[in-house]
């Protein structure tokens, strides 16, 4: 087996792990860096970011009104240290994107423009048009090219952690041009793969968000935290699930049911004015939003189509040249997408899972339980998020704790971290490799289609572990899943070849799928309470007394997953009822 | 109207085929489909063994480019029905070696994309505490630039690019006027130091077939004929007015 060696290894080439990766270069030059992603990095999920990065701009706004917004918004699930520390960091990375070269949308003074967003009691919302995400990817990816001690390794997919004694070692990983199995080695390792969206049926998530990096972990032993907590986007393009960005809304946009009314009234989220009033009808946190469309279907009043029901989001009465120069990205989606002109005619949409608030556990510093191993992004639960995301927090969360993860595993170098033992980290890679081509690569027979096995995971985190949920549908949820798992030893692969073999991604794929699906619906049916985004309908009341607290997923010895809790930091926002659309 | 529509997809396997070939798929033809979710039927359905890169099915990351009937698109944005009764030819895009079936090769351009130095160069080292100030029309000059989803589509489409695969082409070269144009950059010339030694650029016809195909609608041609203009203007300078401000 081909074997490499580097001091710092990123698993993913995104936002987290390019500004994780600029960091070590900075503050350690002569550090060797290996980036392993699965796609050139610029194709990394990041690019389809459309809102904008929340980060305090204003002089009528402070740190402490950004933390309380996003504590809020996160049902009061949030670590408040972890919050604080982002709050105060980000308006400074903002910053250094814009000295990077990010095209930010600009005043005409040349200063940098902010728009409201969800959630957010200011505007602190930094944007770049609509494809903020995409502009941040690219800066962060073009940057990174002018260091010489970032060692890509394209398109190769990591199949498991390498670890020794107590710590990461490395990673094994297949380069899928040639098919080869390398085992790199690392003193550490950042996990920043994103999100796992393609768990479900219906997301805004790329098909490369599997779930990756939070399986390699929770399979080497470092736990998973706040799983449960899958956040809904409200407007999904009702087909393809493409997201059509917050922004819409804050830029004016009104949500309208079949009788053309704004029903987000009728949810405590405020009155309906002209224009937008910050946390307040249209700009209330997504969970909401998502749960109050959810009613209205409920209720009958949306509208039926094809793919299920939808509501109106109409942007008409904002003309078509703030529709061209503030969202023209949604513009051209709906056009090619939907064939129709959002300057026109309503844009049908319906609520789509979005974003993960759980992953791998770490600290604020981005360390996990095990040595060596760090996360970050939305691979990682620090927590800022807690049971609901506020819409632009996750392009400034990438940042932050990116770099912060960088520089945690710079330290651990610093601190003097060895390599291991490197014959039973070679032994153990050569395990893995065996696996590889025993169970997959030669393996032949099977009966089992990787598509069947993947539709019907994805059919069952919908019916069982939507926007709501409750106990027995959990546990059907829970019995599919254990039956996939055993299902999933009978596939079968049509292609055995070396090269670029892309069933053999989808299969392990499919594999680490099936275990973070695993976690968050244990995770959902341990958390006897509805907070944010977690909504029980046999326990529709948010329980402090019992749930004021992480939930912590290890991997039992026989594989099934183990629930604890941990509790939540708070520092000087005690736990409130969150209000929006009023006064407190 | 049918169905049912055949694909014809190119299949070249390099550990078995010495030439690739097409194979003949039928796949349902349905309203809402793109050529990229027939693409998905048939791994999912009839031949796991078909390899194509995609990803995020919005047009946004730009892994999906293929030729579609003779054209560069991505088949995440090229509507099945339109291309009905069909068949509908899918291959690799042109001027690329191919890995496998629709991928293609594309560490090249990787290089080329780091040989631009598309990062802002500050000669001063000069970092304000705040942000560089930039009026939207600054940002104006050189946003079309920076649009670019380095999806291939231009290369692939690039009659200079099909002739000489050293041509820094198309997206490269936009990219590096994007950091060129930006007012916050001062890398200019050590840029066209470096792409002018290279006749890629004289050689580029100003036929534009590169911004016809782009579906970002970045016009990759106007990059190339400025630089060729700052190139020539530098030439002078050099040359004809070694007192004047380089």
């Amino acid at each position: 087996m081909e074997t490499s060696a580097h001091d710092i290894l990123l698993i993913g080439g995104g936002g987290a792990g390019l500004r994780a990766a600029i960091a070590i270069a900075e503050s350690m030059p002569q550090a060797d860096i290996a980036m392993v992603s699965k796609v050139y990095p610029m194709r990394s999920h990041t690019v389809s970011a459309e809102g904008g990065a929340a980060g305090v701009a204003g002089d009528d706004d402070t740190i402490d009104e950004h933390c309380y917004d996003t504590i809020s918004g996160s049902d009061w699930l949030g670590d408040q240290d972890a919050i604080e520390l982002f709050c105060n960091e980000i308006p400074k990375e903002l910053l250094r994107l814009e000295h990077w070269g990010c095209p930010w949308s600009r005043e005409p003074n040349g200063k940098i423009a902010v728009r409201p967003f969800g959630g957010m009691k200011k505007m602190r919302t930094w944007f770049a048009a609509d494809k903020t995400g995409f502009h941040l990817l690219h800066t962060l990816f073009q940057t990174s090219l002018k260091y010489t001690s970032i060692n890509r390794y394209d398109e190769h997919f990591v199949t498991s952690l390498l670890v020794d004694d107590g710590a990461v070692r490395g990673v094994v990983a297949i380069e899928l041009k040639t098919g080869r199995i390398r085992a790199i080695m690392a003193k550490a390792v950042i996990i920043c793969t994103g999100g796992l969206g393609r768990i479900f049926p219906f997301t805004t998530n790329a098909n490369i968000c599997t779930g990756d990096g939070m399986a390699l972990a929770y399979r080497a032993g470092a736990p998973l935290k706040d799983m449960e907590m899958v956040q809904y986007h409200p407007t999904g393009l009702p087909f393809t699930g493409i997201l059509i960005t917050e922004a819409a809304r804050a830029e004016g946009g009104w949500l309208l049911n079949k009788d053309n009314y704004r029903f987000l009234q009728d949810y405590d989220l405020g009155k309906p004015t002209p224009t937008p009033v910050f946390r307040s009808m249209e700009l209330g946190p997504r969970d909401r939003v998502s749960q109050a469309i959810i009613g209205e279907i409920e209720k009958g009043r949306a509208f039926h189509g094809p793919y299920g029901d939808y509501v109106h989001l109409d942007l008409r009465h904002l003309g078509e040249h703030k529709i061209e120069t503030r969202l023209p990205m949604v513009r051209e989606l709906c056009l090619k997408y939907e064939n129709l002109d959002p300057v026109r005619e309503p844009i049908r949409t319906r609520p789509v899972m979005h974003y993960m608030m759980g992953g791998v556990h770490t600290d604020i510093n981005g360390a996990t339980p095990l040595a060596g191993l760090y996360a970050a992004g939305e691979a990682a639960c620090v927590s800022i998020n807690g049971a609901n995301r506020l819409g632009s927090n996750s392009l400034g969360e990438i940042l932050v704790y990116g770099a912060r993860a960088g520089n945690s595993a710079v330290e651990y170098l610093q601190n003097g971290a060895s390599g291991g033992n490197s014959t039973r980290i070679l032994a153990q890679a050569a395990e893995e490799e065996h696996r590889l081509e025993e169970q997959f690569l030669r393996k032949t027979g099977g009966t089992e289609r990787i598509a069947r096995l993947r539709e019907e995971m994805q059919k069952t985190m919908e019916t069982g572990c939507g926007i709501y949920r409750e106990r027995n549908s959990l546990m059907e949820s829970a019995a599919k899943l254990a039956e996939l798992q055993g299902r999933f030893n009978d596939i079968a692969l049509d292609d055995h070849a070396r090269t670029f073999n892309t069933q053999l991604l989808q299969a392990l794929e499919l594999g680490f799928m099936l275990d973070v699906a695993e976690t968050v619906v244990h995770s959902a049916l341990h958390r006897e309470e509805s907070r944010g985004a977690h909504q029980r309908r046999d326990f529709p009341k948010r329980d402090d007394s019992r749930y004021l607290a992480h939930s912590v997923v290890a991997r039992s010895p026989q594989g099934t997953p183990h629930l604890s809790y941990l509790p939540v930091v708070i520092t000087r926002w005690p736990p409130g009822e969150r209000i929006y659309g009023r006064d407190h | 109207m049918s169905d049912t529509i055949i694909l014809e997809v190119a299949r070249f396997h390099p550990e078995r085929d010495t030439e690739p070939s097409y194979q003949s798929f039928e796949v349902p033809l349905r309203a809402d489909w793109m050529v990229l979710d027939a693409l998905n039927h048939i791994k999912d359905q009839l031949d796991g063994s078909l390899a194509f890169r995609w990803s995020c099915r919005m047009g946004i990351c730009g892994s999906c480019g293929m030729m579609v009937n003779g054209v560069p698109s991505l088949t995440c944005e090229s509507l099945l029905m339109n291309f009905a009764p069909g068949p509908v030819r899918i291959g690799p895009l042109d001027h690329f070696p191919v890995i496998k079936d629709l991928a293609i090769e594309m560490d090249e351009f990787m290089g080329k994309l780091q040989k631009v130095r598309p990062w802002i160069v500050r000669k001063d080292d000069y970092v304000p505490k705040r942000e560089f100030i930039q009026t939207p029309k600054q940002l104006a000059a050189f946003q079309q630039f920076t649009l670019c989803i380095n999806c291939m589509l231009c290369y692939a489409a690039c009659p200079v690019y099909g002739l000489d695969p050293s041509f820094t082409g198309p997206a490269a070269l936009a990219l590096a006027e994007r950091y060129n144009l930006d007012s916050r950059d001062q890398g200019s010339a050590e840029r066209t130091d470096l792409l002018a030694q290279h006749d890629g650029i004289w050689d580029c016809t100003v036929v534009g077939e590169c911004s016809e195909v782009c579906p970002k609608n970045v016009d990759p041609s106007l990059a190339i004929q400025q630089y060729k203009i700052s190139a020539t203007k530098d030439w002078f300078k050099t040359w004809l007015m070694p007192w004047g401000n380089k």
